[in-house]
């Protein structure tokens, strides 16, 4: 069993609510990200995703998309994500999953990614580009190298999709929330409950749910109804809105206040 | 298993949220593929209110001007209703929507040809339209944007990334995820994830079935060459599919560019993944998507539809590249040979005619072209550049 999916498990058991902040690899840069990250694992995130950045985001609203460009534009893509996370890995403690694009990975090549990844201390992947018929070419790769493959369930999923893709899905369920885009708009516990529903009908994996979760009441609403919450947009905004020296006393303030709600 | 491959392109590399939808999809076109009223539905509109049969036409002057003697026939697709051939795949489509009881159109445009002809189906169903244009081909190509607007579409200027076709196509893909319950992308060419590669290459299959007859009836034989600019390559595939198992010379046409850069995407490209789809690319060491260049609007594009790489690596078609100053030279010496105002992106076909058949005269070349479109639209854009 991977590490992720160790600490999802030890996380439900305890009854806390799973927090998972996203933050963009390498904005606003290499300093701040890393401090984002010691800052979120400091601040009561259980698992931080880094996004690397792509050219062609078709699944990010604005914001992520001004920031991966913003990344990009200071040469931050797949190679270099990774060896932030290597950087990173020995000292924070959270599991650190990364989600990519497709592309850059098949440029790299699928083996050679997953070598990378565990060798930078990476636990898992998400792949949101990835339909789930298409995932045989990754999964097995990813978890043959210690690596849980998250899937992503959505509103549009029909019951057998959904049970499907739950079961399939290692450390965690990435329920999205809403139909459309990261950081588009908000999503309502009534929005999610059928999903989760379907989902644990399915799996006694935990269900974390995405897109759209952007303040702390949010996060506390969602979560009652789920086993956590992924926060990534509002966390990007914060740290690009602002001097980047102080994206991660910014963030880890927000992030702390969305532990306490969750905890509340 | 992956579906709906070519060889080892294509398949399905989208959100979770769209993959319902492009089963339905799948599953409409399966259904209206076996109803008789479908198909018939499709004929009438294509001949009452598209205006086809398209005819060929033997560009008598325009061969003359070649050194070698072939005789060049040009598949008149520039005559259809909205100026080009992006017009049978939007009824096609349009008909499809119409029976998944989707009321919302989007498509994704370049040169604005899809855009108006996706807009003109929108006017013709009762639908409503919204099309994406990147900023730069909305000032290169600005009567096609008059058109859409007078059509009832919403014309939404795309300004991230490159401003063109590239990012006019991930607004799309955005928009569509946002809106999947009630909205069908009408994908403009034989690109993204599966159905589309088929659907759209089907529907435009008629312009092959229709010039496969009519150069049998005209000179008693089958061509020897076929001739076809490629983006995505959706007219290109739309004439190729008739002769592909036949002996004919196939070429596809890329955008050579200029020292700017190009759009050949399969003469230089990798294989990798852009809009839903595994086929050649134009990308640098990390993955990450480069931007196209092309004076035609609707081959400034840094991917290319699935069946085109598997037809590559197979080696049934063979890819050129022509460049914007040869494009140019050919746009002009057609429209003053011949009457004929091309596309700029069709003008790329026309060019490379010209290069290979400037050699010694060869007995028996029947060169056919698809004329995919008029470039009325271009009159801008050419503007001071012409030889």
């Amino acid at each position: 069993m991977s590490t992720l999916a160790d600490t999802t498990r030890a996380l439900r058991a305890r009854g806390r609510k799973a927090l998972v902040a996203y933050f963009t690899a390498g904005y606003p840069d290499d300093d701040a990200f890393d401090a984002l990250v010691r800052a979120a694992a400091g601040a009561g995130a259980d698992v931080v995703e880094v996004g690397v950045p792509f050219s062609d985001p078709i699944a990010d609203g604005p914001v992520i998309q001004a920031a991966s460009n913003a990344a990009l534009a200071r040469g931050v893509t797949l190679a270099r994500a990774l060896e932030s996370i290597a950087r990173l890995s020995p000292e924070v403690a959270v599991p650190l999953v990364v989600m990519s694009y497709v592309n850059p990975i098949l440029r790299l090549g699928v083996d050679a990614f997953a070598r990378e990844a565990a060798r930078a201390g990476v636990d898992g992947a998400v792949l949101p580009d990835v339909a789930f018929e298409e995932s045989g070419a990754f999964r097995p790769v990813l978890r043959g190298a210690g690596l849980a493959y998250v899937d992503l369930v959505a509103p549009t999923s029909d019951d057998s999709r959904t049970k499907e893709i739950a079961r399939a899905s290692d450390g965690f369920v990435y329920v999205v929330s809403i139909t459309g885009v990261t950081g588009a708009r908000a999503a309502g516990r009534n929005a999610v409950e059928g999903i989760i529903a379907r989902v644990r009908a399915a799996t006694d994996t935990p269900a974390y749910v995405g897109f759209g979760v952007s303040t702390p009441d949010a996060a506390a609403e969602i979560a009652s109804a789920s086993d956590g919450v992924i926060i990534g947009s509002r966390l990007v905004q914060l740290a690009g809105e602002g001097p980047a020296p102080s994206a991660a006393g910014r963030v880890g303030d927000f992030l702390a206040s969305v532990r306490r709600a969750l905890d509340a | 298993m992956s579906r709906g491959r070519f060889g080892a392109y294509g398949g399905q590399f989208v959100p979770e949220t769209l993959m319902p939808s492009l089963l339905e999809l799948e599953a409409a076109y399966a259904s209206a593929r076996a109803d008789a009223a479908f198909q018939s539905e499709l004929d009438s509109l294509l001949a009452r209110y598209v205006g086809r049969p398209t005819p060929v036409y033997l560009a008598s002057r325009f061969s003359a001007s070649l050194a070698n003697e072939a005789r060049v026939y040009l598949k008149r697709e520039d005559l259809n209703h909205t100026g080009a051939h992006k017009i049978n795949n939007c009824v096609g489509q349009a008909l499809l929507a119409r029976r998944m009881d989707k009321r919302r159109l989007v498509a994704e445009t370049g040169a604005g040809q899809h855009g108006v002809a996706t807009a003109t189906v929108a006017a013709l169903f009762g639908m409503e339209c919204t099309v994406y244009m990147g900023e730069v081909d909305m000032a290169r190509q600005s009567p096609n944007v008059r058109r859409m607007k007078l059509l009832g579409a919403t014309v939404v200027p795309v300004t991230s990334g490159t401003r063109t076709l590239k990012d006019a196509t991930n607004e799309t893909i955005r928009d569509w995820v946002t809106n999947v319950r009630t909205t069908h992308y009408i994908i403009g060419s034989t690109v993204g994830p599966h159905p589309y590669p088929t659907i759209v290459r089907d529907f435009q299959s008629v312009i092959g079935r229709e010039a496969r007859a009519q150069m049998l009836e005209a000179e008693g034989r089958l061509p020897s060459d076929v001739v076809a600019c490629v983006g995505g390559g959706s007219n290109a595939l739309g004439i190729f599919s008739a002769f592909l198992t036949d002996d004919v010379r196939l070429h596809g046409v890329e955008a050579g560019g200029s020292r700017d850069g190009d759009a050949a995407t399969l003469s230089r490209g990798t294989p990798g993944v852009l809009h839903g789809a595994f086929s050649y690319l134009l990308q640098d060491d990390d993955g990450q998507v480069s931007p196209a260049h092309s004076i035609a609007a609707g081959l400034d594009y840094p991917g290319v539809g699935p069946e085109h790489s598997f037809l590559k690596d197979a080696g049934r078609v063979s890819y050129q590249r022509v460049n914007d100053d040869d494009a140019l030279a050919a746009f002009a010496s057609l429209a003053r040979l011949e009457g004929i105002i091309p596309a700029l992106e069709s003008a790329h076909a026309l060019a490379f005619v010209r290069r290979a058949f400037s050699g010694a005269p060869s007995e028996g070349r029947v060169v056919l072209v698809n004329l995919s479109g008029r470039g009325d639209k271009d009159a801008d854009a050419v503007e001071g550049r012409l030889p």
